[in-house]
C-alpha cells in the first residue's frame, strides 16, 4: 500500500531550526557547529561543561534543567544550578576516593535523579561513563563490566544484592560501589551514595579533557562474540548538540521528554547531553509504560518535544487514538521516534491521534548521534527514516568479493547503509577489539550492518539487518550471548537463537535447543531453561520462547545456521543452503 | 469461577512467564514487573494468556489495575462475576 506523503506547512518550515534542508546541508560545516559550543575556559572540551556549567556561567543557572516524576507521582525539580551542584558533589565523591581521569564509572540504575549526577559528575571528573540497562541479568552486566574494566559502579541496593554481590569479588578492577535507595546500613564493601555526596562540596573544577579523550562507553551486540564497547569521546557533544537542534528541533526553554531508558545510548545522547546542551528542561518519569500516565505527563508537563520509540507508539496505538484526544497536547511541537523502523501505519496514526506526524530517525550506538532523520520542515514519507543530517554523508553500498565496496546509485536498490566517517560522535573504536572495529570499514565507508534503499529524492528506507542481531523493543540483542547462557545448562548440547517478528516489540527472542544424550524434551525442562536463562540474562535478553530440536542445522565447520532456522520458522525461502552439512531434525 | 480458581490460573500463567521465581512468596501488593523481572513483552504475553484461559479481554487502559497480585485478582474476579 502506498502511504500519502505528509506535507509540511510553510509556517512549520519557517519555525523550524532547520528551515531549509538543502540550504542547511550546503551551509553546514562541523567547524561552524563546534563554534556553537564554548569549550573549557582554559582550553579543551568536556561534555559536562557544555551541558551544565556554561549555562550557569552565562547566568542561566535558575532555569529548569530536570523535572523528575517518581513512581508515586512525587516531583523533584532541579534547576541548572541545583543539578550542577549535585553533579559537583558526585565528582568530588569520586575524586576523594582517588578515582581519576580515564577511570570507568558504570551505572545500573532505573530512571532516577542520581543517574544524571553520576553521568555528568563522572565526565566532569575526567572519567568515562558507561550505562547498563537495569533489565539486564547478572551475566550481561558482568561481561560488560569486565570488558570495560569498571572501577566504580553506582546502583541501587536491590540491584546490588540480586545482580552484583554474588560475583563481585571476581572483578578485581572494581574498587568502589555506591548505592542508591539504601535506607539501612550499606552492605559490606559498599558506600551509601547520598551520604557520600552530602559529605562533599558543591563546587568542582572540571578536569581538563581534550576533544579526543574518552568520555562514554556504550555497549552493543554483534552476531558473534562478546558484547562490544563502543568508545566515544568528548568531541561527541558537538554532534549531540547540533543534531538535537536539527532533528529534534530543540530550542532553549523546550520541555523535552525522551522516553528511552538511560541504560542505552539514546537515553544518554538524547536523554541527557543533547537537551541540556541546548538549554532545555528534561522530563523524566520513573514509572514503567502506562497509556494514561503517558498522556497525562505530556499534558501536565506541557511537553513541547517528545522523543520516543516504536514499541511504545504501537502500545499507544493499541489503546486507540480516542484516548490521546482526551488530553490537551497542544503544546507538543514535534514527535520523534527511534530504536527500530517506525511502520507507516504508526506515522499515519500519529496524524490521527496528535494531528502531527511522528518523525522517524535512524542511528546506532556506533554513530553516537542521529544520522538520518525526518525533519520538522521536511515532508514526511511514512515508512522512511528521512534524509541525512547536515554534515553526514550516507550511501547505499554493495560489498564486493575482494572485501571492497561499490556505491549503488540506482534509486530504490537494496544495499548496505553506509556513512562517510568524520562526524564528531562517531565511535573511536570498540574497546580492546581493534579487529572488529577495522571490519566496520571498507573503502571510505563505515558499514552500518543495516540494509536499506534510497529513493530519487534522497529519502532512505530501512529494509532489514545484514547480520543475525535481534532487535527487540528497540534494544539490540546478540544471539551469541543468549546461546552461551543456554549452553551453560547441563542438559543443553547446542543452541541457536533468532528474532521472530512480533507486532508490538518488533522482534521476540526465540531459542532452538538440542539436548544432550540422556535428556528428553518436556514442558518442565522447557520452563526450567526459560527460568535458567532469565536468571542469568534478565528479561531484556532472555528468550521468550524455547523450542526443542534433535539437531540444529550446521555448516561443515559446525556453525549453527541461524538464518536457516529463521527462514524455516517464518516459512520463508531457505536461500543458499550449499554450506549446510548437518541437517535440522 | 471462584477466587481460588482464578488465583491458580493467574499464578500458573505468571509461572509460565517467569518460571524461575518463587510465586508462593510473592507479595500481593508488589509491582509484578519489579518483583518478577517482567518486561513489556512478558506483560503482553501475560494478558494474552489470561484472555485465552479466562475469556476476559483486558483493554490496554486497564493494565495498570493488574500490576500486582491483589489488584489483578480483584479485577479478574469482578470481570468474571
Amino acid at each position: 500500500m502506498e502511504w500519502r506523503r505528509i506535507i509540511k506547512s510553510s509556517k512549520e518550515r519557517q519555525d523550524a531550526n532547520l528551515a531549509d534542508y538543502e540550504e542547511s546541508v550546503r551551509q553546514f560545516s562541523w567547524d561552524k557547529a563546534r563554534a556553537l559550543l564554548d569549550g573549557l575556559p582554559g582550553g579543551g572540551l568536556n561534555i559536562a561543561h557544555e551541558a551544565i556549567d556554561r549555562h550557569i556561567a552565562s547566568g542561566q543557572g535558575g532555569k529548569l534543567a530536570l523535572r523528575w516524576i517518581g513512581r508515586d507521582d512525587q516531583v523533584r525539580n532541579f534547576t541548572y544550578g541545583a543539578l550542577g551542584a549535585a553533579i559537583n558533589q558526585f565528582a568530588n565523591a569520586l575524586a576523594r576516593r582517588g578515582v581519576s581521569k580515564g577511570d570507568r564509572v558504570f551505572s545500573l540504575l532505573g530512571r532516577t535523579p542520581e543517574l544524571y549526577f553520576v553521568a555528568l559528575g563522572t565526565l566532569k571528573n575526567g572519567g568515562v561513563f558507561s550505562p547498563l540497562f537495569s533489565a539486564f541479568g547478572p551475566e550481561p552486566i558482568k561481561a560488560r563490566m569486565e570488558i570495560g574494566e569498571a572501577r566504580v559502579l553506582v546502583t541501587s541496593e536491590a540491584f546490588y544484592r540480586r545482580k552484583i554481590e554474588p560475583w563481585r569479588k571476581e572483578l578485581a578492577s572494581l574498587k568502589h560501589v555506591f548505592l542508591t535507595e539504601c535506607p539501612g546500613e550499606p552492605p559490606e564493601g559498599t558506600i551509601d551514595l547520598r551520604a557520600a555526596m552530602v559529605d562533599c562540596p558543591a563546587t568542582f573544577e572540571t578536569v581538563g579533557t581534550t576533544p579526543e579523550d574518552m568520555a562514554l562507553l556504550h555497549f552493543t551486540s554483534g552476531t558473534t562474540g562478546r558484547p562490544k564497547g563502543a568508545v566515544h569521546v568528548h568531541d561527541a557533544v558537538i554532534s549531540h548538540h547540533v543534531t538535537g537542534r536539527f532533528a529534534l528541533d530543540l530550542k532553549p526553554g523546550d520541555i523535552f521528554w525522551c522516553t528511552a531508558d538511560p541504560g542505552w545510548v539514546t537515553g544518554i545522547s538524547y536523554g541527557v547531553i543533547s537537551p541540556l546542551s541546548n538549554l532545555c528542561a528534561l522530563v523524566v518519569d520513573q514509572a514503567e509504560f502506562d497509556v494514561e500516565r503517558w498522556y497525562r505527563t505530556l499534558e501536565r508537563e506541557q511537553v513541547t518535544v517528545w522523543y520516543t520509540a516504536p514499541t511504545a507508539i504501537r502500545m499507544l496505538m493499541k489503546a486507540g487514538a480516542d484516548i490521546a484526544r482526551r488530553f490537551d497536547l497542544s503544546r507538543l511541537r514535534l514527535i520523534a521516534s527511534v530504536g527500530e523502523p517506525l511502520n507507516p501505519e504508526a506515522v499515519a496514526w500519529g496524524m490521527e491521534a496528535f494531528g502531527k506526524p511522528i518523525h522517524d530517525n535512524w542511528w546506532q550506538t556506533e554513530t553516537g548521534g542521529i544520522m538520518i532523520s525526518n525533519f520538522r520542515s521536511m515532508d514526511v514519507k511514512p515508512g522512511s527514516m528521512g534524509r541525512p543530517l547536515p554534515g553526514v554523508v550516507a550511501g547505499i553500498v554493495e560489498r564486493l568479493a575482494d572485501g571492497g565496496v561499490r556505491a549503488v546509485e540506482t534509486p530504490m536498490t537494496k544495499g548496505e547503509l553506509a556513512l562517510r566517517p568524520g562526524w564528531p560522535s562517531m565511535m573511536r573504536g570498540y574497546l580492546h577489539e581493534q579487529e572488529r572495529y577495522r571490519k566496520c570499514f571498507a573503502g571510505d565507508w563505515y558499514l552500518t550492518g543495516d540494509l536499506a534503499m534510497r529513493d530519487d529524492e534522497g529519502y532512505f528506507w530501512f529494509v532489514g539487518r545484514a547480520d543475525d542481531v535481534i532487535k527487540s523493543a528497540g534494544h539490540l540483542i546478540g544471539p551469541f550471548e543468549v546461546e552461551s547462557a543456554l549452553m551453560e545448562h547441563p542438559a543443553v548440547a547446542e543452541a541457536g537463537v533468532i528474532g521472530v517478528p512480533e507486532p508490538t516489540v518488533g522482534e521476540m527472542v526465540k531459542a532452538f535447543v538440542a539436548l544432550k544424550d540422556g535428556h528428553e524434551p518436556s514442558e518442565s525442562l522447557r520452563k526450567e531453561l526459560l527460568g535458567f536463562s532469565r536468571k542469568r540474562l534478565g528479561p531484556a535478553v532472555a528468550p521468550k520462547d524455547i523450542a526443542f530440536r534433535q539437531n540444529l542445522p550446521k555448516t561443515r565447520s559446525g556453525k549453527i545456521m541461524r538464518r536457516l532456522l529463521k527462514a524455516r520458522e517464518l516459512g520463508l525461502p531457505e536461500g543458499d543452503i550449499s554450506t549446510l552439512e548437518s541437517e535440522e531434525r | 469461577m471462584n477466587e481460588t480458581e482464578i488465583r491458580a490460573i493467574f499464578l500458573q500463567e505468571l509461572g509460565n512467564i517467569a518460571p524461575e521465581m518463587d510465586l508462593q512468596r510473592l507479595d500481593a501488593y508488589a509491582d509484578l514487573r519489579e518483583a518478577l523481572d517482567i518486561d513489556s513483552m512478558d506483560l503482553l504475553n501475560l494478558m494474552t494468556a489470561l484472555h485465552r484461559r479466562l475469556g476476559v479481554n483486558i483493554p490496554e487502559l486497564d493494565y495498570p489495575k493488574l500490576m500486582n497480585l491483589d489488584g489483578a485478582l480483584r479485577y479478574l474476579g469482578d470481570r468474571l462475576k
